[in-house]
């Protein structure tokens, strides 16, 4: 019910909204739960297992109980916390978790077998047959339980991450955080102040009190204004810190447009913040007692009813009921009834407790029953005297003591310590280094106290960061004394309520005991309790304090279980913003993308890079006729391919020649300018870790060759190698793999191709295999280098990346009137696999030069890294499997890479693997399917039969062991 | 017989201006002459002097640069630096290696009120003017692409990626531009 | 997590690498328990250790950075290049 008048809301700006598909009005600074409580709609969700109705607990982020999803269709959001969620014209919530509503629920009937479906009940219950449990069991369990749901279509919202950097983050924009932003701000230093809720003020905004002579409020309102006019001080609302991580780095949710239509704005934003010191206001959070049906819609917290009468003008109730263990618990019934709402009584349980309040008033007495079943209507007290009574009303307010909110303070390891006084868990002095708790979060309660501790800690914090404090008055305000006597549940027959969210009752807590789940650990698996989405906010110390009494141990002596990150809930799509399809990683195009692409060639992703399959011409329905043509052209006249992917290092310096030596294998010192080397490089444990080629451009500067892949690996390796391994060395670095665009151009025409356009005598005399030169063409300076990753006379010509694609084009023209073209990854593979050139399908990280055939590159007159672990017996034992070619023999569908190899006859089974299978294709030059292999001492079995088998894919295949050059073994076409 | 042919350049991106929204524009820089300098051990001071000399251009202080008529020297990582804008003269062959690298990286240009802010979604620098003021250089990260940023002005930061990654950086920029801009 | 790289100053955990324990590599060129112990054995300190990081991301530096694997405090950070400490 809306009072008549007061509250923060804007009541000349009404606003419409719908709520499980009936139309409401409320205003604007209402929340959804608030709006609806203006309506009398007590109903708003259906509990987890029972489904019992269940109605607005709280007034914040905390809220158990009503959670709702928003909007529909793909970006539907379930799970929103209504007592969060910001009104907004047009917003449309539905009730979770029940069917065909909140209000009438068929699966209620679940409450009716709660002795049955108890904490633990699926571990007995349907432990057989073990069949029925995924397909039967399952199944209705997760239809039954549970709260909203996915839409499961791809979310149409967009997000953000985004990263932020200040000297001193504020946790929390209440008086505590005001006065640490303020005092920060005017010492010039960088500010963050995140605040949870869309307006500053924290629990003031709920509160009915005086700061600096004048209500609270207006000081909240000039001290906005002061941190508003520092360009220093920037202030993130709607934006709760959600996790603590190490060096002073925090993660924080800004919730950016959810109060608000779905547009082009994203929705959240996930902030990493770095901070130097940080200041944690981030309030305490009010917990219940625990008695029978005190999950009924009606039951509140104590400090949400005034919450609600303060902040938003309504009346929770007709009929209000307060029932409490503290001094705050009075505060409640004060403010209800300045309000002008009936306060039937305030009970409280400290038997010594005085009030001067105008109300029926019962010290020492207990709460032990609400009635009633989608609201509350009447609960039943025991007096002091023992005398049990009825009382009518339709809203109980509970106060078990407030905890101060300290879970950020323990994401580091910090274990929370027990405090007597408050009967609640503080921080440990400085579990989280740099990271200050003040106010109620660092248990001062009043709120003179917060705007103390703000002011004196971040005073301090400043000067430990070396700013000079300016002089802070600190504003007078009220100093409320706060006592209390724990009171966790009120014994009695029937369910009492803990965990709201995840139907997790005293009994149950009990039985985890009785069952020997005594650490909170184990009682919280077994039970649940606290793994819901709100992680326990309002039930955690209540069902410890169950725990401690049941296992007749204190409560420090029981322990809290671990507080991990996130604090509140953060949507993955947030965290993961910007990282879906495309945004996953950086596209790295060649400059001959463009023309790849308008040439139909499909691209196919090679780590970040995008390289053209092959490149179809009219007439060719499959790949294979593509590729099998391009084969072909390169080998009977001349293709040309992009190779541009290829990482290339620049390596210069007075110890170049040295620094290649040892990073490589074999020796290099000997190489002379105007010539290329194969190389091969280990790493330090002895297995290879890349090949290809280098180049000596000049006396002390090469330029090395990578594979595509272990381009960026190879880099740190040589950087490590360098900067560690051989610092006092003359070696400079650096990566030109975007410098140069680079073509291959095989085939027994290149040649003819490259003098046309060189104008330049390439005859075996004046530019012999493994050669390299600079080169002009039209005016520009490249490279050109005679070597071939085909086994055909081939080059690769280098000219600056900006001139790539125009020298593609040529290249192509040139190509295609001698019967050539381009050609793609696929035929390079097939033209490399016929030569038994190697890729890092053999270059696995397993594999050795022994492995290979390539021993006689380790070179023995120097040292090289790997060399001492590569001459170790067990990498060089002639049993290692070892590479061999393999020919298809007899008519075969396919031969596939990663099939394993077995003898003929042998039962196909691990123990009997003789090798397996690394590169396959199909050789339109030597027709029929060829691969590459590792196999048992190989290189003595070429002419054997082995029999190859894909369980995988069921395929078999029986093929003859060769040696893996198949093609122009004596290597003739390369050097012709 | 030779054909005669021409070959013509390429930029990876679009030239010029690409969008401006809330006062905020990218920009594509023109291809520049780019070398990277790299002095041998115990060669530092001649290079400094080479470079004053040759170039008139001190020797940038690690996470700096130095400007001098219309050429910048970027301290561009460890024993690395960045000549922008005129080829390196052959005297400083004596002191560092050179390497030419004008075709390797790309540049464009974001300058405005919510250029910080765009960039704060895109890298994980502390770009505050205090910290990272008009002439500050950083070898980074943007969106898991090795980056170069310079702040250029109050307002105005150069962005150098790989040449094969530009449209990506393009993409991010545009996309995070039109987002921030949109927000509420 | 962050590491304040000598040259580049303090810097987010995502433009660096973890390359391993610094240890100092053998000398001899023959296989012997030292290389044994180099490429395959490692302490499990719960306290201080000594590890490669690499700048990857940002100068290309090789750093040294001494770290409590207890309390994750990074207490030094040095450039590999000026040796071992």
């Amino acid at each position: 019910m809306r009072l008549p008048s007061g509250g923060q809301i804007d009541r000349d700006t009404p606003v419409r909204f719908r709520f499980d598909g009936r139309d409401y009005t409320g205003f604007q600074g209402d929340t959804l739960a608030s709006a609806l409580m203006a309506h009398d709609v007590r109903v708003l969700a259906r509990s987890f297992k029972y489904h019992r109705p269940r109605g607005t607990f709280s007034a914040g982020s905390e809220e158990p109980n009503a959670l709702v999803t928003l909007g529909s269709g793909a970006g539907a959001d379930p799970n929103v916390r209504a007592t969060q969620q910001e009104l907004f014209d047009g917003l449309e919530a539905f009730g979770q978790n029940a069917w065909p509503s909140v209000g009438f629920d068929v699966m209620e009937v679940n409450d009716l077998l709660s002795d049955f479906l108890g904490a633990g009940f699926y571990y007995k219950t349907f432990m057989w047959p073990k069949k029925a449990w995924e397909r039967l069991y399952e199944p209705i369990i997760r239809r039954a339980a549970g709260l909203g749901r996915l839409s499961g279509k791809a979310d149409p919202d967009r997000n953000e991450t985004a990263f932020a950097h200040c000297d001193l983050l504020v946790i929390g924009g209440g008086p505590a955080g005001l006065m640490a932003a303020l005092a920060a701000g005017q010492a010039g230093a960088d500010v963050i102040l995140c605040e949870e809720e869309a307006r500053l003020g924290g629990r003031l905004l709920s509160e009915v009190e005086q700061i600096d002579g004048g209500p609270a409020l207006d000081w909240v309102a000039k001290v906005k204004r002061s941190l508003k006019e520092l360009p220093n001080v920037r202030i993130m609302a709607r934006t709760t810190v959600t996790g603590v991580y190490d060096c002073g780095t925090y993660g924080a949710l800004e919730r950016v447009s959810r109060h608000m239509p779905r547009g082009r704005a994203p929705v959240d934003c996930f902030w990493r913040i770095t901070a130097r010191k940080a200041v944690l206001a981030a309030g305490a959070i009010e917990r219940p007692i625990a008695l029978r049906n005190n999950d009924r819609p009606g039951v509140m917290l104590a400090g949400a009813l005034r919450a609600y009468v303060n902040r938003y003008a309504v009346a929770p109730g007709r009929a209000v009921v307060i029932f409490g263990n503290n001094d705050d618990a009075h505060r409640s019934a004060r403010d209800l009834l300045a309000a002008g709402v009936h306060v039937a009584a305030l009970i409280d349980s400290r038997p010594d407790a005085t009030c001067d309040l105008p109300l029926a008033f019962h010290p020492g007495a207990v709460v032990t029953a609400v009635h009633g079943r989608n609201v509350v209507e009447a609960i039943t007290f025991q007096e002091a005297s023992g005398r049990s009574q009825k009382l009518q009303c339709d809203c109980l307010g509970l106060s078990g003591g407030w905890n101060p909110s300290i879970h950020l303070t323990c994401h580091l390891n910090g274990r929370p310590v027990w405090d007597e006084g408050i009967a609640a868990f503080v921080a440990q002095e400085g579990a989280v280094p740099g990271l200050h708790p003040v106010g109620a979060a660092g248990a001062v309660f009043s709120t003179a106290g917060a705007l103390d501790t703000g002011a004196e800690t971040a005073g301090e914090l400043l000067s430990q960061m070396g700013f000079d404090p300016a002089e802070i008055t600190v504003p007078e305000a009220e100093r409320q004394a706060y006592a209390i006597a724990p009171l966790w549940n009120v014994p009695g027959t029937g369910r009492a309520w803990l965990d709201l969210q995840n139907d997790v009752t005293v009994k149950d807590v009990r039985g985890a005991a009785a069952e020997n789940f005594r650490s909170v650990e184990h009682m919280k698996r077994y039970t649940t309790q606290g793994m819901a989405p709100d992680q326990g906010k309002t039930s955690n110390i209540g069902a410890l304090a169950v725990l401690a009494d049941a296992t007749g141990r204190d409560i420090p002596g029981t322990g809290t279980t671990t507080y991990r990150p996130p604090f509140a809930p953060v949507p993955i799509a947030a965290m993961g913003a910007g990282g879906r399809g495309t945004g996953f990683a950086p596209q790295r195009f060649i400059t001959s993308h463009d023309l790849s692409v308008a040439m139909n060639a499909p691209m196919v992703e090679a780590g970040l890079w995008y390289r053209p399959s092959f490149f179809p011409r009219a007439g060719e329905k499959t790949w294979r006729q593509s590729c099998d043509r391009e084969v072909a052209m390169v080998r009977s006249a001349v293709g040309i391919a992009d190779v541009s992917t290829l990482g290339k290092i620049d390596i210069q310096g007075a110890d170049a020649a040295a620094f290649l030596d040892f990073v490589y294998a074999n020796k290099f010192s000997t190489l002379k300018p105007g010539r290329v080397r194969y190389g091969l490089m280990l790493r330090e444990d002895g297995h290879v870790m890349d090949d290809g080629t280098t180049a000596c451009l000049a006396p002390d500067h090469y330029v090395m060759t990578t594979t595509t892949a272990a381009a960026g690996p190879v880099m740190m390796h040589l950087e490590f190698a360098s900067q560690v391994l051989k610092p006092e060395w003359d070696v400079r670095l650096t990566s030109v793999t975007e410098q140069w665009a680079q073509f291959a151009v095989a085939g027994p025409q290149s040649r003819a191709l490259l003098e046309a356009l060189l104008e330049r005598d390439l005859s075996n005399d004046a530019f012999p295999f493994m050669s390299c030169a600079p080169i002009t063409l039209a005016g520009v300076k490249g490279r050109l280098f005679r070597i071939s990753f085909s086994g055909e006379l081939a080059y690769e010509i280098a000219v600056p990346a900006r001139y790539g694609e125009s020298l593609f084009r040529t290249l192509v023209a040139r190509a295609e009137a001698l019967g050539g073209g381009a050609y793609g990854m696929e035929a390079l593979n097939i033209l490399r696999i016929e030569k038994g050139l190697l890729t890092h399908a053999e270059l696995h990280g397993r594999t050795t030069a022994f492995d290979l055939g390539l021993e006689r590159m380790l070179s023995p007159s120097k040292d090289f890294i790997g060399k001492a672990a590569a001459s170790r017996p067990g990498l060089v034992d002639p049993d290692r499997e070892r590479l061999v070619g393999l020919r298809s023999l007899g008519p075969v569908l396919q031969m596939t890479s990663g099939a394993f190899l077995f003898e003929e006859g042998a039962e196909p089974v691990r123990e009997n693997a003789q090798g397996y299978v690394t590169s396959v294709g199909y050789s339109p030059t030597l027709p029929g399917f060829l691969a590459l292999a590792f196999l048992k001492n190989g290189p003595e079995r070429h002419g054997e039969q082995i029999r190859m088998v894909d369980h995988l894919r069921g395929i078999h295949a029986n093929c003859e062991v060769c040696d893996p050059q198949f093609f122009d073994p004596e290597g003739e076409r390369v050097r012709g | 017989m030779a054909e005669t042919f021409t070959l013509t350049a390429q930029n990876a991106l679009p030239q010029g201006d690409v969008m401006t929204l809330g006062e905020t524009g990218i920009r594509v820089a023109p291809m520049a002459r780019l070398t990277t300098l790299m002095p041998g051990r115990g060669d530092q001071d001649i290079f400094a002097r080479a470079l004053r000399r040759h170039h008139g251009l001190g020797l940038p202080q690690a996470g700096q640069s130095t400007t001098a008529d219309g050429v910048e020297c970027l301290w561009f990582g460890q024993g690395q630096y960045l000549l922008i804008g005129a080829e390196a003269n052959v005297n400083l062959l004596k002191s560092a290696a050179l390497t030419d690298q004008s075709d390797a990286w790309s540049t464009v240009l974001i300058e405005g009120p919510l250029a910080r802010d765009v960039l704060a979604r895109l890298t994980p620098l502390d770009l505050r003017a205090a910290t990272f003021a008009e002439g500050a250089t950083a070898r980074t990260e943007i969106r898991h692409m090795m980056a170069s940023i310079t702040r250029v002005s109050d307002s105005g930061f150069r962005l150098m990626v790989f040449r094969s990654m530009a449209q990506t950086l393009l993409h991010e920029l545009k996309e995070t531009l039109e987002m921030v801009a949109a927000r509420p | 997590m962050r590491l304040t790289c000598p040259r580049c100053g303090s810097r987010d955990l995502r433009e660096f690498t973890y390359r391993g324990a610094a240890l100092a590599r053998p000398d001899s060129q023959e296989w012997s328990p030292a290389w044994d112990d180099y490429l395959h054995l490692r302490d499990n300190p719960a306290g201080l250790s000594t590890e490669y990081w690499y700048h990857g991301l940002g100068c290309a530096a090789f750093l040294i950075v001494q770290r409590d694997t207890r309390t994750h405090e990074v207490h030094s950070v040095t450039l590999a290049a000026e040796g071992r400490t």
